[in-house]
């Protein structure tokens, strides 16, 4: 059974459809990727699946069971975490609180203090951030405060982990260590369903990939068919695709 | 939970509070009377104050309604002083609060905080109008006399109140809610993404806020001992804890004690005096420190403070 | 049967026309400027008592008024914003601190404003008589003043939805009020055009108070039920159009009438119960998006 199932999802904004009737599927274990031009759809879909917005027709499927408008905390516990395109990390408090929230918060029951803070402790050594577990989440570099946002998804103890962009801003070593990241990632079983726009991370990561343009799904594949896809090449046609930087 | 502390310095600070705590208890035994009236008024504003910031510091949520859930309480006391024991039209008093917030909460919490602030502004308005209105058609009274009860009683009943309210505050500070309170202050919807129930969170701590300012309410009426919706449903009533949270400093749970004390002393001082100059000078102190104390005066302490330590640390 | 309901129509609308001027003047200063103004009511009662006090002492026809007191209360706002509001907007941390720094900072200002207003006026309720006389209109019977004040809330929004639509400065506005920043990138003094605005909005609220005082009793504490009633009215109209105001304010207008009609002494309350319906059904107002 696949562990995420969205059947004609669509959502306007004002007259234009930001997506449209979209259907996909995601199986256990997988890494997915979502690729499209800017504005194709792909952070609102992820913002219809993770409900920060609720579609206006279709219906998304978590493990078999309809999320479709449920409340963000609630798709949250039941096993869906995410990242942010623009981070999102808790500004003014210390790494390791960051993480310790989705300790607390991210399944129920939530955790008691002295476990909360050994897991988060825990997920900061697995991402690589424990030097920095004191530091205000705001003095952390790009790089690093995204680390922490996939750490304190990891502590919500999810089996699905939505990316938006996790690459986006990284210079080739960084980037490196989070596609390595990602492959531990998978290691714990977790599946994934990653935006991307840096070619080289989707092409490497990703088992199947979708592409969204003007909201509506236009194919879907392997990498291989993907990259010589008529309809593909087309829609990227003019666009550098961000192969080798 | 994050920086390690050095055993001696939270000994030294607990016995610190426990002093106070004991001079307080004892005042009324040596202290003249009009000191242990001023406290009983510093405790009042306190106790506002800190469960306004309770609520609003890390939320970033700005209540303009603190004298409603105050006022309601008032009325309380006026409702049922005669017939029930002190302690338990307290304890209806700050549950009647705690109601009224709960239904403003759970009509406003939901949305984006402009339409809380909103709401909360003229919440208090919209009581005293309807409470006019109810005690001068169906009730057919204007005033209302509260059974008053002597200023020793009603300074102890403070006291009380403001200890339980700071641990409260502490505990929730320190607590997983506190966590959550600030994660919603700083990206809300990152923190309801990682599995906070933010609209519970955020009703339930205001509701818990006004319970406390219900109760310090239903306790002052019995020193004014006659009371009508004017008196009850007072804007001041809101705009002094907001000014007093503002200037102390919202970081520290002692910036609004020390923001309560200042001021509640300096109405006192004024009040007499100066009648409308002090309201005028309380409003442009307000004004000056949202442009040049957006941290209150304890973060002003704090940043010089560090500007010292490094000026020493340079020199070494 | 037919004159009551005339009469309480057009008692609504009078009263709408007031509500619809003041709401238009805050959902300058909060859709555009983003200042939400708890002060407002307190620049209505400014234009209310130079009003009065213009009138009674020095003999100044109201109507005349509006051509003093609308400049006054528009430069005082012009400078508060260029002088405080420009400051808080460069040194908050983001536009969500700015209107939680804004709010308060008005918050300060009402205090300071109705003060100032006791100090030199006293606290006492004042009032005056100005075209007091009755008018019978399709038989049922209005004060001149009433009617009158309708008729320059009219045109003051005519003016103003013209103001906006054909002049340059107009349209400045509304590009200011979709995107400041883009806005700002088309070569537009954002800092000049968000301070106008401010002062737009204050000059309604002086206009408003003048008329106002035309017909009512005033006093300084009469501001805060205005603002209350124009922050209900924004919501209603919804947030950010200025047109939703307009017609919000004539709705809420008629729901007061009609409220007044029944049970004196519970307009508020009423306005309020709408309130919270909008804030459980349709927060976003009728024109809001």
């Amino acid at each position: 059974m696949p562990i995420l199932e969205g059947k004609g999802v669509t959502k306007y904004f004002g007259g234009l459809a930001a997506v449209s009737n979209v259907d996909f599927t995601v199986e256990q274990g997988e890494a997915l990727g979502l690729i499209g031009p800017n504005g194709a759809g792909k952070t609102t879909l992820f913002d219809l699946i993770s409900a920060a917005l609720v579609p206006k027709s279709g219906t998304i499927r978590f493990k078999g069971e309809d999320i479709t408008g449920l409340k963000p905390y609630k798709i949250c516990r039941m096993g869906v975490a995410r990242t942010f395109q623009m981070v999102k990390v808790f500004a003014d408090m210390p790494v390791l609180n960051n993480v310790a929230l989705g300790s607390y918060f991210g399944t129920s029951p939530g955790m008691s203090s002295t476990d909360a803070v050994r897991e988060a402790t825990e997920l900061l050594k697995f991402v690589g951030l424990s030097e920095v577990k004191a530091t205000p989440a705001k003095d952390l570099t790009l790089a690093n405060q995204k680390r922490l946002e996939v750490a304190r998804a990891l502590a919500t103890k999810p089996e699905l982990l939505l990316l938006d962009e996790m690459m986006a801003g990284l210079n080739p070593a960084e980037l490196a260590q989070a596609m390595e990241l990602i492959t531990r990632i998978r290691d714990k079983g977790i599946t994934i369903f990653m935006i991307e726009h840096v070619m080289k991370a989707i092409m490497s990561v990703c088992d199947r990939i979708i592409v969204l343009h003007h909201g509506q799904k236009i194919a879907q594949g392997t990498p291989q068919e993907i990259t010589t896809s008529k309809t593909v090449i087309k829609v990227y046609l003019g666009e550098k695709a961000h192969a080798g930087s | 939970m994050d920086i390690v502390r050095v055993i001696s310095k939270r000994s030294f600070v607990l016995g610190l509070l426990l002093l106070i705590l004991i001079l307080l208890a004892t005042s009324p035994l040596y202290a003249p009377r009009y000191t242990v009236i001023l406290l009983t008024s510093i405790f009042m504003y306190i106790i506002i104050t800190v469960s306004w910031t309770m609520f609003s510091g890390p939320t970033g949520y700005i209540s303009l309604a603190p004298a409603a859930f105050f006022g309601v309480g008032i009325y309380t006391s006026a409702i049922l002083g005669r017939a029930l024991p002190l302690p338990l039209v307290i304890g209806i008093g700050g549950l009647a609060g705690f109601c009224l917030a709960l239904l403003v909460g759970a009509l406003t919490l939901r949305l984006r905080g402009i339409y809380f602030v909103m709401f909360t502004f003229g919440l208090v308005e919209l009581l005293l109008h309807f409470v006019l209105w109810w005690e001068v058609n169906i009730t057919g009274t204007t005033g209302r006399v509260v059974p008053s009860v002597d200023n020793t009683t009603v300074y102890y009943l403070m006291l009380i109140i403001f200890a339980i309210l700071m641990l409260t505050a502490y505990l929730i500070k320190r607590s997983k809610l506190g966590l959550a309170l600030q994660s919603i202050g700083q990206e809300e919807d990152a923190a309801a993404h990682t599995g906070v129930n933010v609209t519970m969170v955020k009703v339930m701590t205001f509701a818990i806020s006004a319970f406390f300012m219900g109760t310090a309410g239903a306790i002052m009426a019995t020193r004014w001992t006659y009371i009508d919706p004017r008196i009850a449903f007072n804007p001041l009533l809101s705009f002094m804890p907001v000014l007093m949270a503002i200037f102390g400093g919202m970081g520290q749970l002692y910036g609004p004690v020390i923001g309560a004390a200042i001021f509640t002393y300096l109405e006192e001082f004024l009040i007499t005096r100066f009648p409308y100059y002090y309201m005028l000078i309380f409003g442009i102190i307000m004004v000056l420190a949202i442009v040049y104390l957006p941290d209150g005066l304890v973060g002003l302490i704090q940043k010089l403070w560090k500007r010292i330590s490094e000026r020493k640390y340079a020199y070494t | 049967m037919m004159v009551k309901i005339l009469d309480v129509v057009i008692a609504g609308l009078l009263l709408g026309g007031i509500y619809a001027l003041i709401a238009v003047g805050l959902s300058l200063q909060y859709g555009v400027a983003r200042v939400l103004n708890i002060a407002h009511g307190e620049f209505i009662m400014l234009g209310a008592f130079i009003t009065w006090w213009l009138y009674t002492i020095v003999g100044i026809n109201p109507l005349v008024s509006l051509a003093i007191c609308g400049p006054i209360t528009f430069i005082i706002g012009y400078m508060l914003h260029r002088a405080l509001f420009t400051r808080l907007r460069i040194s908050s941390a983001s536009p969500a601190a700015f209107e939680g720094n804004s709010m308060l900072a008005c918050f300060g200002l009402l205090f300071i404003i109705q003060n100032v207003a006791i100090l030199i006026w006293g606290a006492d309720i004042k009032g005056y008589s100005y075209l007091a006389f009755p008018v019978n209109f399709g038989g049922a019977v209005f004060a001149a003043n009433r009617l009158v004040t309708l008729g320059f809330a009219i045109i003051i929004g005519v003016v103003f939805y013209l103001f906006l639509a054909r002049t340059r400065l107009g349209k400045a506005i509304r590009a200011a009020a979709q995107d400041p920043a883009a806005a700002g990138l088309m070569g537009v003094n954002i800092n000049q055009v968000l301070a106008l605005c401010f002062g737009f909005g204050a000059l309604m609220a002086g206009l408003g108070g003048t008329l106002l005082s035309m017909s009512y009793k005033i006093q300084p504490t009469m501001g805060l039920e205005y603002t209350i009633i124009a922050l209900i009215v924004i919501v209603l109209g919804g947030l950010g159009s200025i047109p939703g105001s307009f017609i919000g304010g004539l709705l809420l207008g008629l729901v007061g009438s009609i409220v007044t009609y029944t049970e004196p002494g519970l307009s508020l309350v009423a306005y309020y119960v709408i309130f919270m319906l909008l804030l459980l059904a349709k927060p976003t107002g009728i024109l809001g998006k």
